[in-house]
């Protein structure tokens, strides 16, 4: 008898931990991303709007360059007006990538954006950007999607050049549901 | 031939006279009931072994369909689909299918009598934790049969070449991964309970046998890994079919997301699969020394350490993600900090060695050969884990040759020696010895053959899992592809010797070995189908 409650009780507690660790499996993605945006790497970029400050300027100027990237299947036309600016650290910039939907559909795609060094996502503040929202374009049209950021002066010294990438994927058919980061 | 099938039939007619023998005191059931019902320990730990060895045919006859088509560059068995196939089912076979099951079979065939218990605390649970394995295999194996084939993404299943990419069967290879899982948490929760609870007076925790210790924390690290296994493909079964984005970037999600849920198990999960290896040969290194275990604390203490480390390393099988330096510099040295417990490990066994007075039977020429090519398989680890050389290596079959010294020198061997040092405890025979040392040399030679020249055209950037090559590989790879076939037509001679030590008459002691020490050496052989109904004094 006395075996039997003694095992009962240590199963009970190995149960809960199968449990608390099935759990943790999936706090782990929650926990990903938090990890990523405190520290800024893999390139995540946050997806909400920074709030329009025009910090201390500074003197010092890095390169930006721009790359769009289609992901997979994805028909439209994809691409950044301008591909390099030199910026100054501080300053609030604007520029515009073109999307035009080539197909004879209604289509709806979404930029997911990358930083590349990943160091320099936290730094990189977007004040407007059409990853914030889902693009809808009918067959054939063709639209300027507008990008306005700064560059915080805390950016390490020894960055000089940064990526900033959009990939467009095609979310025609998953329009109904929400983003996920978007929700966060 | 006629003579032979005398033999057998005097044989088995003598088999039944035990079996009637033994159903005095409550002996197996008869018939395939007795399989399929029994909750002894030693019935289940012999249906884990023989499960294990059909798996490992299986899973070797697939290495060496791969071996027959790196024979050459170019194409010549089969696409290139096929081959990813095969490198796939390959890995999760072996590693599902044939080292843990080996090893949880040991668990329950040896256990019970190193601890002096009567059986597991929890047998019923026992026999389900080993029939849900039989058909997760054959789920996984049918994939083979389906229309778009069998999972090809690799046996890490990266999304999103499991997810976006995969055939259709995935669907049927995740619910195998799930039950597999099932069956090894079921199997770790019950080695915890009897390991705790079942051991007689007496029997205190730093006088357990080594293969208990390996086994206990082991089952820990299952506990604690498997669920986070059977999350990761529950994130991608629902990214498949119920809409969600845990690794699609266009969703908000991402693919290295994966990766780390991934291998925050899979670290842990390659140490599950050499622990108990280490328990095993610390077990034989001293019986054929006739010498005490070297430092048997420091042993409990650094596989605890391993164990420890295990959770904290996992990045390093994704150096070339993107990792900011800190990260590859914490992982980095973390990772090396792994070889002062292991080296603890192996000079411990060199020293129980040293000035011992060896003989040199299989099981221990297993164990040697354990301790010399794990470690090769360890300083290339070493190698591997230096992050700015990683991106050379990354991908290459270094790795390849890097992953099967620790497995195949390491736990297979592990596990043969296992095999040939209870042989005679299980079936009351003494094994043929001579066949076992030719086993063993073939293996031995056809090992080195296979794996070794993989480092050198890792080094030279041969990438894997890919089923052609460049010219210039071509003679290492050749070499390879004999040594390989070499090494798995010897795994005949194996089974060969198992299968007659079943059936021919040739008693062993219940010593069996001269030096050998520990609770399971003082029943008969073969062990009663009950051992320790009263539990053994300990001293």
């Amino acid at each position: 008898m006395k075996q039997a409650s003694a095992n009962n009780k240590l199963i009970i507690k190995l149960v809960v931990s199968v449990a608390l660790m099935f759990g943790f499996g999936f706090a782990l993605v929650p926990l990903y991303d938090v990890f990523c945006r405190i520290t800024g790497i893999n390139g995540k970029v946050d997806l909400t709007p920074a709030t329009y400050a025009e910090s201390s300027q500074s003197d010092r100027s890095l390169k930006i360059q721009f790359i769009a990237v289609n992901n997979e299947s994805m028909p439209w036309q994809f691409k950044p007006n301008a591909y390099s600016m030199k910026v100054q650290l501080g300053k609030t910039y604007q520029t515009s990538y073109q999307a035009s939907n080539m197909t004879s559909e209604y289509m709806v795609a979404q930029a997911v954006p990358s930083v590349s060094p990943s160091e320099a996502a936290q730094y990189l503040q977007k004040v407007d950007c059409f990853c914030f929202n889902r693009q809808p374009l009918k067959a054939g049209e063709v639209k300027e999607m507008g990008l306005a950021f700064n560059i915080d002066p805390q950016m390490p010294e020894y960055i000089k050049t940064i990526t900033l990438s959009y990939t467009l994927f095609d979310i025609t058919a998953e329009d109904s549901k929400p983003i996920a980061s978007t929700n966060l | 031939m006629s003579a032979t099938e005398q033999t057998v039939s005097a044989d088995m007619q003598h088999g039944e006279v035990n079996t009637q023998d033994t159903e005095h005191h409550h002996g197996p059931a008869k018939g395939f009931s007795r399989w399929l019902f029994t909750t002894n320990h030693k019935d289940i730990g012999s249906m884990y072994l023989w499960f294990s060895l059909a798996m490992f045919m299986t899973g070797g006859c697939m290495a060496l369909l791969i071996r027959m088509e790196l024979f050459q560059p170019g194409l010549q068995m089969m696409q290139p689909d096929f081959f990813n196939q095969m490198t796939t089912m390959h890995g999760l076979i072996m590693v599902f299918g044939a080292v843990m099951p080996a090893f949880v079979g040991l668990a329950n065939w040896m256990i019970p009598m190193m601890i002096g218990a009567p059986d597991m605390a929890l047998p019923r649970l026992n026999n389900w934790s080993f029939w849900i394995l039989p058909f997760a295999f054959s789920m996984m194996l049918f994939t083979l049969f389906m229309e778009g084939g069998a999972p090809n993404f690799g046996w890490t299943f990266y999304a999103p070449l499991s997810t976006t990419y995969a055939p259709p069967s995935v669907t049927f290879f995740i619910f195998a991964v799930h039950m597999m899982g099932i069956s090894s948490i079921m199997g770790a929760i019950n080695v915890i309970v009897t390991i705790l609870n079942m051991r007689p007076k007496g029997m205190v925790m730093m006088k357990l046998p080594l293969f208990v210790w390996t086994w206990l924390i082991t089952a820990f690290l299952l506990i604690l890994v498997m669920p986070v296994l059977a999350g990761v493909v529950t994130m991608m079964l629902m990214d498949i079919h119920f809409g969600t984005s845990f690794f699609s970037a266009a969703g908000g999600g991402d693919p290295v997301l994966f990766q780390h849920v991934f291998w925050f198990f899979g670290h842990p999960e390659v140490y599950i699969m050499i622990l108990p290896a280490f328990g095993v040969v610390s077990e034989i290194i001293p019986t054929f020394s006739r010498k005490k275990l070297f430092g048997y604390s420091s042993m409990v203490y650094a596989t605890s350490s391993i164990a420890f480390l295990s959770f904290i390393v996992w990045a390093h099988h994704m150096f070339t993600v993107g990792m900011p330096l800190a990260g590859e510099l914490f992982f980095m040295f973390a990772t090396m900090l792994i070889a002062v417990p292991t080296g603890v490990k192996v000079f411990n066994w060199v020293a129980t060695m040293f000035r011992g007075s060896m003989t040199f039977e299989t099981p221990m020429l297993f164990a040697i050969a354990f301790v010399v090519l794990f470690s090769i398989g360890g300083f290339s680890g070493l190698m591997l884990a230096i992050a700015p050389v990683d991106f050379q290596y990354h991908d290459t079959y270094f790795v390849v040759a890097h992953f099967h010294y620790v497995l195949v020198p390491g736990s297979v061997f592990s596990i043969m020696a296992a095999a040939y040092y209870w042989l005679p405890k299980w079936t009351g025979n003494y094994y043929n010895e001579k066949m076992g040392k030719l086993h063993f040399w073939l293996s031995f030679i056809g090992i080195n053959i296979t794996f070794f020249p993989m480092h050198f055209v890792g080094l030279a950037g041969m990438p894997r899992r890919i089923p052609d090559y460049a010219l210039q590989f071509a003679d290492f790879n050749a070499v390879s592809s004999v040594g390989a076939f070499i090494f798995g037509f010897s795994q005949l001679l194996f089974i060969y010797n198992i299968v007659s030590c079943i059936r021919t008459k040739n008693q062993a002691t219940p010593e069996v070995w001269e030096g050998a020490k520990g609770l399971e050496w003082t029943v008969p052989s073969p062990a009663p189908y009950h051992t320790f109904t009263t539990p053994p004094k300990v001293d």
